[in-house]
């Protein structure tokens, strides 16, 4: 199984990063073969629908699993049609947050934002 | 009278701009509107139009806009997903061999369309909001309405800015939207002259410059009205003199004109004192409308 994280830095014990679109990097974490790669996250500095193009990102890199600390609508929708389950993020630390998915302390993310549409220069 | 861009003083299209909300934009189109007799009045604040709570307009008549989104046809679409990298907007995202289109994201520029090599996407129209008009005594009023939620109001300032005949010969007061993005640009674009309005604060003078640079970039003819002035020394002003720019008229801090405001009442038409006021602020904009005429015909 494949777990995706925000998270602000490229390493293990990097904080996870309180935006799910504008995150810097994305960790994906394969469970089997307790690989680790990071990858850029191409929508940070979008003008607008960056967790649109964030969740293409994540389904794009065949991840099961998100785990972030909050999520807005329109990449909710985009996770939903490729199946991707969403869980709410408990501590700081990316390493952490897998050992405890793994360990089935995290639930399925239940508030999804609206979004902080509206907010840019048209 | 002299022409300008092929109107006179009479026909002049003055657009009324602050660089944020709540400054007196309404309060002084509204008021012009309303001293000018025949004229027209255009809420270009299309995210909140208040200016048809003072009027109260009669007979409205309504208009649905609508811009064009794309619709995907998915038998066509191969998954090359040039669209979705194409939109600058994250319009599009390509799921489980899926292309999924977000409406409320899409801007409308129509590239994914002409970029499909598949002729997988078509055109499809989508309502954004509303134009009305209605009449209030001698005053046509013009209103803008997007729907919540959408991207850009800018469909509606255009269609509120060419619904009316330029060979009517009446002024015409834009009432524009906050600050100095793209929506306000639109509302001031065919403008013979605009009106900045100004509070007398530090963060006042921050809103100020932002519109100030705005109607430079356009090179337009422009002047401001201080509003809420007090006794004390005005941030606004000093600017004002700083920069050589023209005060057209200064409104008073008064709990009487905020209270009439409130109860959506139009100052001219309620006290001698407001409409000689305005009269006065009318005959000095008129006044510089002319000397702009003559100066650069």
């Amino acid at each position: 199984m494949k777990i995706a994280i925000p998270v602000d830095e490229k390493t293990l014990k990097s904080n996870i990063c309180v935006s799910f679109g504008r995150t810097p990097y994305f960790l994906i974490h394969d469970t089997e073969t307790k690989e680790n790669v990071f990858i850029d996250n191409s929508a940070a500095a979008s003008t607008g629908g960056a967790g649109i193009k964030a969740a293409q990102t994540v389904v794009d890199n065949e991840a099961n699993v998100l785990l972030t600390p909050r999520c807005g609508e329109n990449a909710a929708d985009v996770l939903k049609s490729a199946d991707i389950k969403i869980f709410k993020t408990i501590s700081a630390s990316a390493k952490d947050n897998i050992d405890d998915f793994i360990d089935g302390k995290l639930s399925l993310l239940d508030e999804i934002h609206a979004g902080f549409h509206g907010q840019v220069g048209n | 009278m002299p022409d300008f861009m092929g109107r006179s003083a009479i026909n002049m299209r003055i657009a009324v701009l602050s660089g944020k909300g709540g400054t007196g934009k309404t309060l002084v189109s509204m008021n012009l509107a309303a001293i000018a007799k025949t004229s027209t009045y255009i809420d270009c604040d299309v995210e909140e139009p208040n200016g048809h709570l003072f009027f109260k307009p009669e007979e409205v008549q309504e208009e649905e806009i609508s811009v064009k989104v794309p619709k995907v046809n998915s038998e066509l679409c191969n998954g090359c997903r040039k669209c979705v990298d194409f939109c600058k907007f994250n319009a599009l995202a390509y799921i489980k061999n899926k292309l999924i289109v977000f409406d409320e994201v899409c801007h409308s520029c129509g590239g994914c369309i002409m970029l499909c090599p598949e002729k997988a996407l078509t055109e499809k129209e989508k309502i954004i909001g509303k134009v009305q008009k209605g009449t209030s005594d001698e005053v046509t009023i013009y209103t803008g309405i997007l729907n919540t939620g959408e991207a850009s109001g800018i469909p509606i300032i255009k269609k509120l800015l060419t619904e009316e005949s330029p060979e009517t010969n009446k002024q015409t007061f834009i009432d524009c939207p906050p600050g100095s993005a793209c929506i306000v640009m639109e509302s001031i674009k065919d403008a013979d002259y605009c009106i900045l309005v100004a509070e007398p604060t530090l963060f006042g003078v921050h809103n100020l410059n932002m519109v100030y640079e705005l109607v430079k970039l356009f090179n337009k003819p422009f002047g401001v009205v201080l509003n809420k002035c007090l006794e004390e020394e005005n941030p606004a002003e000093k600017f004002c003199l700083e920069k050589n720019i023209k005060i057209l008229g200064r409104i008073p801090f008064d709990t009487n004109l905020g209270t009439l405001n409130s109860n959506a009442e139009i100052a001219v038409s309620k006290n001698e004192k407001y409409q000689n006021m305005f009269s006065s602020l009318m005959k000095t904009v008129t006044k510089e409308v002319q000397h702009e005429t003559t100066t650069n015909s």
